[in-house]
């Protein structure tokens, strides 16, 4: 088989904010055989997109290819001007973007775009472009193949916009195509769809593919070979078979073991529901918008929910975006106020709105929320973010203010000289610490983390769990840990609640869910987590009435 | 743990650069004029030193004299007291109310915000020159009179400018958090929200200044500003019109005084050292 791509001692350098030259790539070389699936496997900053790019002619602003050779057909891609580049664009080498939803123009029919690549190139008569786009779409498994090019990209769902993404790629007949992230922001019942249709594309037309992801098990799924990368250098490349089976690189060994963590050691259930609850709630509603007749909101995300969470115990709540998971961290924190139905801490009833509630109540639940760029003020220091909750719920001098925010900076392993820092210089683990300390500087009973670990690499997030776990011994604490990730949920809670459509359909102990004899929605959901197995993608039944009733395709 | 790396935190520095650094000599030239004019004027202000009206530059009277016989030079130096400290003044007080209320509309929503910005829409609805003229004219031009009508006619600008920005942040997690922790009003607007709109309120701040030179020149041109003996740049620029077609200096000292002040400060603002710049930017 002859090599369509052949990357030799490939440089990348960008220049810093401070005119810094930084090699962000240094010394790539790899092969991709005609109609094989190279996986780019890394963490954030890892250079794997960047890699990618390059096979595009193509690096960010500010970036350059500034040595070695990449060679894609008859083409040197890093030698090429831009006019050329373009040329090659779309029939040799195609893109399908991490976000179908942000690389669509709302504006136009989502035909006009898959279609676009043949105007540019004058490949074909626009009736035959459209007649087969029509056929892409067939072989894409996608609904109303005939006029399904007639709507807007806003009239489709995530999954089949992905997967229009892909039919975009497809329509100049590449050699090459780059697969960034296109499952990472999709829930994962809707990701095996995607994932399938993709697979049997790339099976039927022998194309090549570069697939970047963060995530092993799907790659596992998808890849013929994976390069495993750190720090823009290759730590380790071989058969997707070996790699999983037998890794030959210690960090390759650590991104295995955090795609499934052990589980949660449970404690006894029945010991659990004789103790006092710290917190209970009953019979939730809440919801957005203006209310209706019936005293209810227009937009109702939460129903009827009961949770009971035990002094020192985690609870897990789990389910897909827009399942109202989030919407019910915020009634409990008084965010958004509860229209119906009690939330009970230690016994006391709590008021809806946050400002209603006793500065020591406040004190008792912290929230942490998923993304810790946007939850620290940029333009405070760490040991500022730090000291505002020891003064404003503990009154501290400003002398134990500091000997307290070096405590929490311990607390979190972080080194104190982190103090002086802002938040823009810190990184993404580390942000998530501070945003954890500064929950912790309350000294709360209940911390409410929000997908918390969703925005972190896996090796970061499975740190940041233990660390977690540490705390709550330590200081026994008790969480209620929210996340679309069934894994790192089952590493962590006593207890997991699944959610579906703003209701709760079901709360086992960890190792139950999923099982024969719980909700069909949990089994589906349990089912539809990649598994660090070549062959489960392809093995994997499910029943078809389940995947009517509940996901979203 | 060993996984997290730390960025490289970006140094940015106060530095000025050249463009910066010049506009920002003039306008602390103009404003030096401003402070010490009583002093640095060689004649008196109101006074004829002279029998010959636009008289041309000379060693005696640099900036020649207006249609009265009077030192320009000492005239424009006594306007740049009259233009820069209105305005100055009156921006302070637009931008001060502007962004106080925006950001505590944007941070309390609901009835207030609303009531707020309608408020401020109907304000805005009235043309500025329109707006000036009316009050001046039933209120009679005194300088208090001339700083509040600009104040108000600049307030709702700096409202609508302040408010989009405060809602942007307001809606950031570090600003939930800090609700859901129980904090008030005063501390969200002052410790969470300003100093991440600083730089932006900042660049408001110095187009509004300009917006208010322009337009006081403008009053004064139209005999509605400062009022005589006393003259700002743009009541000198309408005395000496006449000198026009004569070839005399008088007229273009005062007009250039305003364009070095007005294109001094938007050269400033667009030339701030990026720390100042990216302070919430």
């Amino acid at each position: 088989m002859a090599n369509i791509v052949e990357v030799r001692n490939l440089k990348v350098e960008a220049v810093t904010d401070a005119g810094r030259v930084v090699t962000i790539i240094d010394d790539v070389s790899f092969d991709i055989a005609d109609g094989e699936i190279v996986a780019l496997i890394g963490e954030s900053g890892s250079g794997k997109t960047t890699i990618a790019l390059t096979l595009m002619g193509y690096a960010r602003p500010g970036c350059r290819i500034s040595g070695g050779s990449v060679k894609l057909g008859a083409h040197d891609m890093a030698g090429l001007g831009e006019s050329e580049c373009a040329r090659v664009r779309g029939i040799e080498v195609a893109y399908i973007p991490q976000s179908a939803a942000a690389a669509f123009n709302p504006a136009h029919t989502i035909m006009d775009q898959v279609i676009e690549v043949v105007r540019i190139h004058r490949l074909m008569p626009l009736r035959d472009a459209r007649a087969k786009a029509i056929e892409l779409f067939k072989a894409l498994a996608l609904p109303h193949p005939e006029t399904i090019g007639e709507r807007y990209p806003h009239q489709v769902s995530g999954g089949q916009l992905q997967r229009l993404a892909a039919a975009m790629a497809l329509i100049g007949d590449p050699k090459l195509i780059i697969f960034d992230e296109p499952t990472t922001a999709l829930d994962v019942t809707t990701q095996i769809e995607v994932l399938r249709a993709f697979k049997s594309v790339m099976q039927g037309k022998k194309i090549a593919g570069v697939y970047v992801s963060h995530d092993l098990a799907v790659v596992a799924q998808m890849a013929d070979r994976i390069i495993v990368l750190k720090g823009g250098t290759i730590q380790e490349a071989g058969a997707t078979e070996q790699i999983i089976k037998r890794p030959g690189h210690p960090y390759t060994q650590a991104l295995i073991n955090a795609v499934e963590p052990a589980l949660f050691a449970g404690v006894n259930a029945k010991e659990e529901a004789a103790k006092p609850p710290l917190m209970e709630v009953s019979n939730l509603y809440a919801g957005y918008g203006g209310f209706l007749d019936k005293g209810l909101p227009r937009l109702l995300a939460v129903k009827h929910v009961d949770l009971r969470v035990p002094a020192g115990h985690n609870l897990g709540i789990i389910g897909e975006s827009g399942c109202g998971k989030s919407t019910l961290a915020r009634a409990i924190a008084g965010l958004l106020p509860a229209v119906t139905g009690n939330i009970l801490l230690e016994g006391k009833a709590l008021a809806p709105y946050a400002r209603h509630r006793s500065r020591e109540q406040l004190r008792q639940i912290q929230i942490v929320f998923q993304s810790a760029d946007t939850a620290l003020n940029p333009s405070k220091s760490v040991s500022e973010i730090l000291e505002r909750p020891l003064l404003f719920y503990h009154g501290m001098t400003r002398r134990d203010r500091a000997k307290r925010v070096g405590e929490l900076l311990d607390m979190v392993k972080l080194p104190r000289g982190l103090g002086n820092r802002r938040p823009s210089e810190l990184s993404g683990g580390q942000k998530q610490r501070v945003n954890f300390a500064r929950a912790l500087a309350a000294d709360p009973k209940l911390i409410l983390c929000d997908e918390i670990t969703s925005a972190l690499d896996t090796v970061v997030a499975a740190a940041v769990i233990d660390l977690l776990k540490e705390l709550q011994r330590e200081l026994g604490l008790s969480y209620i840990f929210i996340s679309h990730d069934l894994s790192t949920v089952r590493a962590i809670c006593n207890d997991v609640a699944v959610m579906y459509a703003g209701e709760k359909v079901e709360q086992t102990s960890p190792d139950k869910i999923g099982q024969a004899g719980g909700h069909p929605y949990s089994r589906l959901l349990f089912d539809s987590v990649p598994k660090l197995d070549q062959g489960w993608l392809d093995s994997l039944k499910q029943d078809e009435a389940l995947i009517e009733a509940y996901a979203v395709r | 743990m060993t996984t997290d790396t730390v960025s490289p935190g970006r140094r940015v520095s106060y530095r000025f650069n050249k463009i910066g650094l010049m506009s920002l000599c003039i306008i602390l030239a103009w404003a030096l004029v401003a402070f010490l004019a009583p002093l640095l004027a060689p004649y008196p202000v109101g006074k004829i030193v002279n029998f010959e009206f636009y008289a041309p530059m000379s060693a005696k009277f640099w900036m020649g004299t207006d249609y009265l016989g009077r030192d320009m030079l000492s005239r424009v130096l006594m306007g740049a007291r009259y233009t820069v400290g209105i305005s100055l003044v009156a921006v302070a007080l637009a931008c001060f109310m502007g962004v106080a209320l925006g950001m505590m509309a944007a941070v309390l929503g609901g009835w207030i915000d609303t009531v707020l910005s309608r408020l401020m829409d109907a304000l805005i609805s009235i043309p500025s020159k329109l707006f000036g003229l009316v009050v001046v004219a039933g209120l009679g031009s005194s300088i208090p009179v001339l700083i509040l009508t600009l104040a108000v006619i600049y307030t709702p600008g700096s409202y609508r400018f302040a408010r989009a920005l405060a809602v942007n942040i307001n809606a950031m997690d570090y600003v939930v958090v800090a609700r859901a922790r129980g904090e008030g009003l005063g501390y969200l607007v002052r410790s969470e929200i300003l100093p991440n709109i600083t730089g932006p309120v900042l660049a408001d701040f110095g187009l509004r200044f300009v917006f208010i030179v322009l337009l006081l020149s403008g009053l004064s041109f139209l005999g509605l500003g400062v009022q005589p003996p006393f003259a700002d740049w743009g009541a000198l620029v309408r005395e000496n019109l006449g000198g026009l077609s004569l070839g005399a200096p008088a007229v273009v000292f005062p007009s250039l005084a305003i364009a070095t002040l007005t294109i001094s400060v938007n050269l400033l603002i667009d030339n701030l050292p990026r720390k100042i710049r990216d302070q919430g930017a």
